[in-house]
């Protein structure tokens, strides 16, 4: 890709996030698609979320055991999970998690829509395909993501409590005591506030490479592939940024 | 424009890169008619018909659309065009993830707000029943034959109406039975709903039963234009070659 080429595309992307705004803001409003979409992301990703949350927890929980318990400071397992769990992990995982189960799908799914002239077909019987398919989709995501990772991280604290219960026998009111006296509300919100971003990302990147598929069903593949390998990516970017931004914002630099 | 005109092209040109498909084509469809536009694969057919649809942007020349200058319009003007314009897609465009009711209600729903439920069900079995399909309701595109599926695409276009009926290859990949099925159905809605019509086709058994006037498109250009038969009473070997070609069997042209 030369370089005209790279910033025509993004210019590109950008007419395609304002324009997200503007139909997902500007009546009329598709309810119906809106709800349907929630369904899809939130309840139908429900159960991996909950088996890798589970799985983080208990694993990340019995790594740590051993480097903690040589200084004598294992007691600080739940603080350690829930800091790694609220600020990193939970956002982070759910959102590759989501990229690559939604993301995939959205990219396939619009491609698909896109090839077989099923969005010429909406244009053309005078409803508004991207406020219909695009502007539903990017909210779904948007609105999901921090919600499931709010829930992966409680579900990953319920895997790190079994674990140290077992090997500690700390009751379940002193495990969740001691996790969350470094959490604050600051990194709830941080925890939403990204994965907000990321749930974002997600939409876009698999909405704009689905909506703009040509070529067949090599299209839909490309599709479904870029929207998930450019979604990861700029996550882990984001994921970057998001925290030298609050490392500053709380340490001053 | 002649006067009783419902799209008048002039001048029309479109290329997609080096490639230039429409080199000035100059078209009236009359109120009431069905105008077959004939031609090979790739000679511009269905790009002239997306042009007048909105679909695709002409690069230059005029589109007068229902006496309305096409390039004039902006989105909201566009759209209420859209709900006069009928457009039957080659492969049906049905909406795969909705059953034949979500996919007849899709259009109607959103263009015509003030309707109750029971008026919508009432157009979805009247237009159902035009197309005798009726049984279809709740069935997924994929449960269905693909000339049901084509039905089912001209239904949707029906829901709304149209005062003009844009058929993009409407017997491509059917049986000759089906085909046949079809093109009585195209007649029949031009009768029914009173609509102009403007068939693509390469499919000359479609052409000379669905249509009152034929223009024959080659090489980005109108070659020819008439009746039938007037079409291909011709030397020219473009238009010759077209006919047999329709007509040879494939054993024929092996031999």
């Amino acid at each position: 890709m030369n370089i005209s080429r790279f910033f025509l595309r993004i210019y590109e992307i950008w007419r395609f996030v304002v324009q997200f705004f503007k139909e997902v803001f500007l009546p009329p409003y598709e309810y119906k698609e809106i709800v349907n979409q929630f369904f899809q992301v939130g309840i139908r990703s429900l159960s991996i979320i909950t088996l890798t949350g589970f799985i983080t927890g208990v694993v990340f929980t019995k790594q740590s055991r051993s480097s903690l318990s040589e200084f004598g400071a294992a007691s600080w397992l739940p603080s350690l999970m829930a800091i790694a769990l609220i600020r990193a992990l939970a956002p982070l995982v759910t959102a590759l998690i989501i990229a690559g189960k939604v993301g995939s799908n959205i990219g396939a799914e619009l491609g698909s829509m896109k090839v077989t002239e099923q969005i010429d077909a909406m244009e053309v019987s005078s409803t508004n395909p991207f406020k219909f398919l695009v502007a539903s989709r990017i909210l779904a995501t948007t609105v999901i993501v921090p919600i499931l990772a709010l829930y992966m991280g409680f579900v990953g604290l319920m895997g790190a409590y079994l674990n140290v219960h077992h090997n500690e026998q700390t009751s379940f009111t002193s495990f969740f005591q001691s996790a969350f006296t470094k959490i604050t509300f600051l990194d709830i919100w941080m925890l939403l506030l990204k994965s907000a971003v990321y749930g974002f990302t997600i939409g876009v990147a698999g909405c704009y490479n689905g909506y703009n598929a040509s070529q067949g069903t090599v299209g839909v593949g490309r599709a479904a592939n870029t929207a998930v390998v450019v979604s990861m990516f700029l996550i882990f970017i984001e994921e970057m940024i998001i925290v030298q931004l609050t490392n500053y914002f709380k340490h001053g630099g | 424009m002649e006067a009783n005109a419902v799209i008048s092209l002039r001048g029309l040109k479109k290329s997609f890169g080096s490639l230039q498909v429409l080199k000035g084509v100059d078209l009236d469809v009359y109120q009431g008619e069905n105008l077959v536009i004939l031609g090979r694969s790739g000679s511009g057919k269905s790009v002239l018909i997306k042009i007048v649809a909105g679909l695709l942007r002409p690069d230059e020349g005029s589109v007068i659309v229902l006496g309305q200058d096409t390039s004039r319009l902006d989105i909201r003007a566009w759209q209420a065009l859209r709900t006069r314009i009928g457009f039957s897609f080659q492969n049906s465009a049905l909406y795969d993830g909705m059953n034949v009711k979500d996919n007849l209600e899709f259009p109607l729903v959103r263009n015509k707000r003030h309707l109750s439920s029971r008026d919508i069900d009432d157009a979805i079995a009247k237009v159902l029943d035009d197309v005798g399909l009726s049984h279809t309701l709740y069935q997924m595109p994929a449960e269905l034959s693909g000339g049901q599926k084509k039905r089912i695409g001209i239904a949707r276009t029906l829901i709304l109406q149209p005062e003009i009926m844009l058929y993009d290859e409407p017997t491509a990949g059917l049986d000759p039975v089906t085909s046949v099925e079809i093109n009585d159905l195209i007649n029949e809605v031009q009768q029914r709903y009173n609509t102009s019509s403007v068939i693509i086709t390469h499919d000359l058994t479609c052409a000379k039963q669905t249509g009152n006037r034929l223009v024959m498109l080659s090489e980005g250009k109108f070659i020819r234009q008439g009746r039938f038969e007037e079409v291909f009473d011709t030397d020219d070997p473009r238009v010759k070659n077209f006919y047999n070609y329709n007509f040879i069997t494939d054993h024929e042209r092996t031999e």
